[in-house]
């Protein structure tokens, strides 16, 4: 592990709040692993999907502000945990790569974005750039016992030409985290499908109905928890959980977890710095269970 | 859907535009339907989205800017994925809102809603304030139930902040918001 790990760190709007766990796993397990994580100085708001559903322009600008603060810090990657944030940094600088797009965009900011800066997941380095051989020699306490199932969310992936990470529809790199730090992974068929994203507000139909679906699945299979990578998935399926039991006459009652949580207890750390005792659904059990013989 | 007559309803312009705007070569549909069977949003639709392409196609302006479909859509990049002929439909919704957005039309008010009381919130804190944001849709909308339920069970967890986090940049972000009307106006 070398100096080459260090990044300029973008927490994201949520992660100063409804996904602080999130936030602060991700933190004390790249800190764990020895990844250096910056934070950008004054990192704004990308913008999120109303931004994109309103104009390009001004989606790029909220996001372009970010990466020009990046460029000043003299690195050249961004990483953040938030699918959401990534797929907005990412396209921001896809979109600016047009000329007639930079100077769109370049015009709207106080300081124009020259391009060049990279933005990954955190996913992302600790697959490609850390690696599962380190993340297996890491591991303290296995993940031994623990049946999960790995849901990535949307747009994590995908388009593949802009996300350029694993594979679109069939994606593996948390499954193989979880593999390497003991836990048995069950395959999802649904790892890709939409969870009703920022709809609960607005339209909660429509997220009682397709997060209620990826829980229906989740119980077939089996699992003793689902793992999520995205702040508003693992909202829609921890938060919402209740609601989408009395819309759908369900009885799920499936904690769903960070895979950076997950890694935390792996590494040794506790529950308390992974902030378990923020999630909705109670994960108790299940962590009680982590390292006891298997079920027959 | 009924019949489209395309010999009195063709708007040449709208075709050009939307292909202008997102970059994509609308013939190179071929209604496979591809994207309307990945798409998780058909449901709650009401134009599915391979017929929003064919409309396109067929210059249908009005039917397309006015349908619900493109403020359902989530942008979970499904479509643009699994096209064949590597269209970005995603990127072809998010012009059609865009140019809905100009004319005007909002058939599914509460999520336009949510979405201008989001960017509010980033154009006067710098950051979402997830509280305030909430607020501000309660407001804009009268749907003061909105998830009421939930509050016993996330105010406990000391994760929602009474206050924004203020940015030092906050001004940066609001002069973003500021050309980017004047410049829509020119």
């Amino acid at each position: 592990m070398s100096d080459s790990l260090t990044y300029a760190y973008y927490p994201g709007c949520s992660g100063t709040g409804t996904s602080m766990e999130y936030d602060m796993s991700t933190r004390a397990v790249c800190e764990k692993l020895g990844i250096r994580l910056t934070d950008i100085p004054d990192w704004s708001c990308c913008g999120s999907t109303p931004a994109h559903t309103v104009d390009h322009s001004l989606s790029s600008a909220l996001s372009a502000r970010n990466l020009q603060l990046v460029e000043k810090m003299d690195l050249d990657t961004a990483v953040t945990p938030c699918p959401s944030c990534l797929t907005n940094l990412k396209s921001a600088e896809h979109r600016m790569k047009k000329d007639e797009m930079r100077e769109k965009v370049n015009k709207l900011l106080d300081n124009p974005y020259n391009g060049g800066v990279s933005t990954k997941s955190v996913l992302q380095i600790l697959v490609e750039d850390l690696g599962l051989k380190a993340l297996k020699e890491s591991t303290i306490k296995p993940l031994k016992g623990l049946k999960v199932a790995a849901y990535y969310g949307c747009i994590m992936n995908r388009p593949p030409e802009v996300m350029n990470f694993d594979d679109p529809e069939h994606p593996m790199a948390m499954d193989n985290i979880l593999k390497a730090m003991g836990a048995t992974v069950l395959p999802y068929p649904l790892k890709v499908e939409c969870c009703g994203a920022s709809f609960g507000i607005p339209r909660k139909d429509v997220v009682m109905r397709l997060s209620g679906k990826l829980l229906d699945v989740a119980d077939d299979i089996g699992v003793d928890a689902l793992v999520t990578a995205c702040p508003l998935c693992q909202m829609n399926l921890d938060l919402r959980q209740t609601q989408i039991n009395s819309a759908t006459g369900a009885k799920h009652n499936i904690p769903i977890f960070y895979y950076t949580q997950l890694m935390g207890i792996a590494l040794g750390m506790n529950e308390k710095e992974m902030g378990m005792d923020k999630l909705c659904v109670s994960p108790r059990k299940v962590l009680d269970a982590i390292g006891k013989e298997e079920k027959k | 859907m009924g019949i489209v007559n395309i010999t009195k309803t063709y708007d040449a312009d709208f075709v050009k535009q939307v292909e202008k705007e997102s970059g994509q070569d609308l013939s190179l549909c071929y209604q496979c339907g591809n994207c309307t069977a990945g798409c998780p949003y058909t449901f709650a639709y009401d134009i599915p989205v391979s017929r929003i392409m064919r409309m396109v196609q067929a210059g249908q302006k009005d039917t397309v800017l006015k349908c619900k479909s493109i403020w359902l859509c989530a942008t979970c990049e499904s479509c643009t994925t699994r096209c064949p002929n590597n269209i970005d439909v995603a990127h072809i919704m998010d012009v059609l809102r865009h140019m809905a957005r100009r004319e005007g039309y909002a058939p599914v008010p509460t999520v336009k809603k949510f979405w201008d009381s989001f960017l509010d919130s980033v154009e006067n804190n710098g950051r979402v304030f997830e509280v305030g944001l909430l607020a501000a849709y309660v407001a804009k909308t009268g749907r003061f139930w909105t998830d009421l339920d939930l509050g016993p069970k996330v105010l406990p967890k000391g994760k929602m902040h009474f206050k924004p986090h203020e940015i030092q940049g906050k001004d940066e972000i609001k002069k973003i918001f500021k050309r980017f009307q004047e410049e829509s106006r020119k």
